[in-house]
């Protein structure tokens, strides 16, 4: 939809342009921003002009750039994990037509519930880089990065540059279960499993990691079940158990 | 940037989505269906990659090549997709075409296209069903660009559909037009204190901003009717009173609707919050805030309104406690269903302007054109001949468009300013403040002796209409009419009332209040068929009303109601025969249960009281014709019926008939396109008027001819369907899935095969949605689902194919021996389901929709499966 109380647009082309004016906002895919009114916005800053890389190879990490749409992000080098990415990417409600614009930065920092993205970074113990407006970079788990519905630890002014997920997590067992009220809808549950961690998203407020080992006592001390229209919070602590049994088992077979 | 080949000079405003300019530079056939990216009706090609233009920043297509469904054929030279969509008759209203084609167009030869269903996620179609825009997937032909009565003849808007050249409501330039934006409640109950409109008519461009001082003193109902006294006239245009959160406050016009947008934002408006009621129950209860306490019962047509009560009736025939006491089996429950939108894919929209001649005219998304310019004109002191109502090709209706919801604010605005006004609700309006499905609490109480035979039906109905009473008078009696009408039964009793509450109003849908009702009763019959041991289909022949017999609810018969053309007992078999079939399917897994259901459903063919249409046919010298009708094409085929029946009378190709409808200037009067009249009626009209001028042409009388054709609606028929399904619930997780769906349409003689098969295939596929899945969730009147992401619309995924049969017989009443049939297949599909459900789990479902959330609750308070199919269960309300 238009916004109509936005007046100026301009490209970020290096880090300095990312220092944010009275009302401005950044812009990656925009397939969120453009998808709800937003009254206080009244500038946007394209960070899609940055030219970040879609995804780098480090050392130690393969680097998911926050402009990577969800369409690039399944042409990564994952590996034994690209199926994995294929289904994450597959639990969005947005179809995908949507995942040629839309950005895996965006859909973290969005902290929703039910960001794909979340899930997966999440449960492969990925960790976020963010710039902040100090010129500081500054790490954290994206299971830390994401703290509720809707909120982030982000801070004003700071930007999300990337997410990287781990070598070791890119050669670990991996499974993925989801459940939704309708067939290809907004997911209720998610459940990935990696290595010897179950990670819950989608049926709790954030992201919620549990050890193989201890997995009964680990769901039986959930705290934050969510509860809206897509799904009753009771309902999707049972189906959870239920996936998380699945995935568990499916990690150690 | 590059549209359909040709540069686009024009610059794109910072926060524009590329829908806006495209539509702004004159590519109007890009749709705004959801404005968020959920319904895909948008989309377009940005060089070669399909997106939702809603979506896409504008600014971000500069120097690229844009493709819109225009762009990829015409109707001389179709792309394959288009062509496709053609011939399967992949599309109903229309609305959404442009967005399958170009994604088919986009996803042809990839690995995406093998998968419709991923493929086609992020597109609604409210009206199909899905199964025939997989047809055209899939290359299936199903119509005929040519032919007669009973074949399957395209929609003579085809071409233009699938090419996107068709127009809807406001497919015009933006050109010299002032743009509407609504100020709205924040509350749910309240007195407007004080509005200060000094800030907004500051902010440059701003024209007008009409508040409750500056609309006429005139009560009147957005619900319109053959007959306006049929609705209560509670309903200002702009009141000092709020009842609902979301009712209009304020309209602010101004040049841009960007500017009216920030300029909403700044009117104050100062309130005195006043005590709120959401519940029904609590609604007629002593003591509760009153909606409507300061208006007159017989000004207004308002029940009680010291009580709340919009209308009631409590009435008996027979002696339903006799009844009762004398049967061998009895039962009783209470149901409930929810809030339920339209989701036609356009939303409601005007523009309205004064003609050469000083005259209103109001171009709008309506189903009843005619209805609209009377009301207008009553109320704003106008006589009905200063005012024209024009219809485009309606974007869906559902009854949704039975109301008058945008067009009087626009003819406010255009008799102050003078200049061209347009008004377009967003999808968020649509889902958090326009009228939906009434919500409904309805008991049975149902006895039989040990044949099988009925001995008490009764029945009580509480519906919450909301803020307002349009539709609430209609839908309560509607709903308990052909609902209790069905069974011969000799002592039944009506228990109903329809209350005020602060929530959104309710209004017409599908259905009209059957689907309510008949979910209790179809219900509480299968549950008494349990405990008889008798199969539901065959209770349900020992007691449904055949030919001959009186049509009774709870008082005399109906006299204007004849059973013309009698096919239940057909449908009913058909569907038996049908489950016993069977697809045997069986159970994805164990931890899955399988159960089957049934239910029947009838509906009168006109709404009563009178349904008038005239019509005109001519034939030109040329051989050609051309028709003059006042019914709207919203996607229930009306057009390519009213084409055949001319086609057919005077021995013309369809291809020669030209249609002009749904404008106050086309004929003399129509009361519209509800009450699924626009083939029994209208249609009428038409045939009349087509034979007229067959019989002068034989008669010698020299071209061109024009004769008029006139319908009263003054005797009805009965029109009935079946519903079968055969589901498997997995009793761990709630997950429901359809093993076999079938239903039989008793339609009287079959016009036009592949578009009554359309019909029950949209109509079906609401009903599926209703039950399993859609629900407008609120809280303290608050619409929380206001997006298309979390209300959910059933998706392709979402609807299984449905065999549909038809019922062979004949309609003395209507044209060629048809019968309506559009609001009908929605209405037995609920109770077929839970039924089946039911059958599964062996307990019963009371409430809609059937998610998977409660299904999987409903499964834990039952230990196992039944052991039986008819098995009695302890868990159930018994006496």
């Amino acid at each position: 939809m238009d916004l109509s109380s936005v007046t100026s647009l301009r490209a970020a082309r290096s880090r300095a342009d990312l220092t944010l004016g009275p009302g401005e906002t950044v812009l990656a895919g925009g397939t969120w921003l453009f998808s709800e009114p937003q009254p206080t916005v009244t500038g946007l800053v394209d960070l899609t002009a940055l030219g970040w890389p879609a995804w780098e190879e480090l050392p130690d990490a393969l680097r998911i750039g926050a402009t990577c749409t969800i369409e690039q992000v399944q042409q990564a080098p994952w590996g034994p994990l690209t199926g994995l990415v294929r289904e994450a990417a597959d639990s969005f409600l947005m179809s995908w037509k949507v995942q040629h614009v839309a950005t895996v930065g965006g859909n973290l920092c969005l902290g929703l519930p039910a960001g794909a993205m979340i899930s997966l970074t999440a449960a492969l113990g990925a960790s976020v880089e963010i710039w902040t407006p100090a010129g500081e970079v500054r790490h954290e788990p994206v299971a830390g990065f994401v703290t509720g519905d809707g909120r982030t630890t982000l801070r004003p002014g700071e930007v999300l540059r990337a997410v990287d997920v781990p070598r070791a997590a890119l050669a670990a067992p991996a499974a993925f279960r989801r459940t939704s009220l309708a067939r290809l809808g907004r997911a209720g549950a998610v459940v990935i499993g990696s290595g010897s961690t179950v990670t819950v998203t989608a049926s709790t407020s954030r992201p919620v990691a549990l050890s193989v080992d201890d997995l009964e006592a680990g769901l039986a001390a959930i705290d934050c079940w969510f509860d809206d229209p897509h799904g009753a919070p009771d309902w999707r602590a049972h189906v959870t158990g239920l996936l998380a049994r699945e995935v568990a088992a499916e990690l150690v077979a | 940037m590059r549209v359909n080949g040709a540069d686009v000079e024009a610059t794109p405003e910072p926060g524009q989505c590329l829908r806006t300019f495209l539509r702004g530079t004159g590519h109007l056939d890009v749709k705004k269906g959801c404005d968020s990216g959920d319904c895909g009706a948008c989309t377009v090609l940005v060089d070669g990659a399909p997106v939702h233009s809603c979506l896409y920043p504008a600014a971000r297509g500069t120097g690229r090549e844009v493709t819109t469904v225009a762009g990829l054929g015409t109707p001389d030279d179709l792309h394959p997709v288009q062509e496709a969509f053609v011939d399967a008759a992949g599309f109903q209203c229309g609305f959404c075409t442009a967005g399958y084609v170009v994604t088919a167009a986009a996803a042809a030869g990839t690995e995406i296209a093998a998968d419709p269903e991923r493929c086609f996620k992020g597109n609604l179609c409210r009206c199909t069903g899905y199964r025939s825009i997989k047809d055209a997937l899939a290359g299936h032909g199903n119509t005929k660009a040519e032919g007669g009565i009973g074949e399957p003849v395209r929609a003579p808007a085809a071409l233009r559909v699938v090419t996107g050249r068709e127009p809807y409501t406001l497919d015009q330039p933006d050109i010299g037009v002032l743009h509407m934006k609504l100020v709205r409640s924040p509350h749910a109950h309240a007195r407007i204190t004080a509005i200060d409109a000094s800030r907004a008519l500051a902010l440059p461009g701003v024209r007008a901003v009409l508040t409750h001082h500056d609309v006429p003193d005139v009560l009147y109902s957005t619900a319109r009717h053959d007959d306006r006294r049929d609705d209560p006239d509670d309903t200002r245009m702009l009141d000092d009173v709020v009842r609902h959160r979301g009712q209009r406050v304020a309209a602010v016009v101004a040049e841009t609707l960007a500017i009216a947008e920030r300029a909403a934002a700044l009117v104050d408006v100062t309130y005195d919050v006043l005590p709120a009621v959401f519940d029904p129950e609590a609604a007629r209860a002593a003591g509760a805030p009153l909606l409507h306490g300061d208006k007159s019962p017989e000004v207004s047509r308002i029940g009680e309104p010291g009580r709340n009560v919009v209308a009631a009736s409590h009435r008996e025939v027979g002696d339903v406690a006799a009844g009762l006491a004398a049967a061998a089996a009895t039962y009783a429950g209470t149901w409930t269903t929810a809030r339920v939108t339209h989701a036609a894919l356009e939303t409601h929209g005007a523009r309205g302007w004064l003609d050469e001649a000083g005259r209103l005219v109001l171009r709008t998304s309506t189903q009843v054109p005619f209805l609209v310019r009377d009301e207008l004109a009553h109320v704003l002191g106008l006589e009905p001949d200063r005012v024209r109502v024009l219809a485009a090709r309606v974007g869906g209706g559902f009854g949704g468009k039975q109301e008058m919801l945008v067009e009087d604010v626009v003819a406010l605005a255009v008799l102050r300013l003078g200049e061209p006004v347009q008004l377009e609700l967003t999808r968020e309006e649509q889902l958090s403040a326009t009228p939906c499905r009434h919500p409904m609490r309805v008991s049975v109480e149902v006895g039989a002796d040990a044949d099988g035979v009925l001995t008490a039906l009764a029945v009580d109905v509480l519906s919450d209409t909301g803020a307002y009473g349009n539709h609430a008078v209609g839908v309560l009696f509607h709903g308990c009419s052909e609902s209790v009408a069905l069974y011969r039964c000799a002592s039944k009793r009506v228990d109903a009332e329809v209350v005020y509450t602060n929530n959104v109003p309710s209004g017409a849908f599908r259905g009209y209040g059957l689907g309510q009702v008949i979910f209790a009763i179809e219900s509480a019959l299968d549950e008494l068929a349990r405990r008889l041991g008798i199969p539901p289909v065959e209770l349900r022949r020992r007691n449904v009303v055949r030919p001959g017999d009186d049509l009774v609810v709870d008082g005399p018969p109906h006299t204007d109601l004849a059973l013309s053309g009698y096919g239940l007992d057909q449908c009913l078999d058909l569907v038996e025969s049908a489950l016993a079939r069977g697809d045997r399917t069986p159970p994805p897994g164990p931890g899955w249960s399988v159960g089957e259901g049934v239910a029947a459903s009838m509906i009168a063919t006109i709404p009563p009281r009178g349904h008038h249409a005239e019509a005109s046919v001519t034939l030109e010298p040329d051989g050609t014709a051309t028709i003059g009708v006042g019914s709207a094409e919203f996607g229930n085929g009306s057009a390519t019926v009213h084409v055949q029946l001319v086609a057919e009378a005077l021995g013309i190709a369809p291809s020669a008939v030209r249609l002009r409808s749904s404008d106050t200037d086309a004929t003399g009067y129509d009361t519209g396109a509800y009450g699924s009249t626009g083939s029994v009626v209208a249609g009428g009209a038409v045939a009349e008027a087509a034979a007229a001028v067959a019989a002068a042409r034989a008669a010698g009388e020299p071209l061109p001819i024009t004769r008029a054709g006139r319908r009263d609606g003054s005797q009805r028929s009965l029109a009935f369907n079946v519903h079968g399904v055969r589901v498997a619930v997995d009793r761990d997780t709630g997950e429901l899935r359809v093993l076999q769906s079938v239903q039989a349409a008793d339609a009287g003689r079959v016009l036009n095969p592949e578009q009554l098969r359309g019909q029950v295939e949209g109509g079906v596929a609401q009903g599926y949605g209703s039950a399993l899945l859609e629900e407008l969730v609120v809280r303290e009147g608050e619409v929380l689902t206001r997006t298309f992401r979390h209300y959910r619309v059933p998706q392709m995924a979402d609807v299984p194919e449905t065999e549909v049969l038809f019922a062979d017989t004949h309609c003395e009443l209507g044209p060629h021996g048809a019968k309506s049939m559009s609001e009908a297949p929605y209405n037995p599909v609920a109770p077929a389901l839970a039924n089946a459900v039911r059958d599964a789990l062996g307990v019963r479902p009371h409430a809609l929709p059937m998610t998977r959330d409660r299904l999987w609750r409903l499964a834990t308070t039952v230990s196992a499966p039944p052991a039986t199919a008819h098995d009695a269960h302890p868990t159930e309300e018994t006496r």
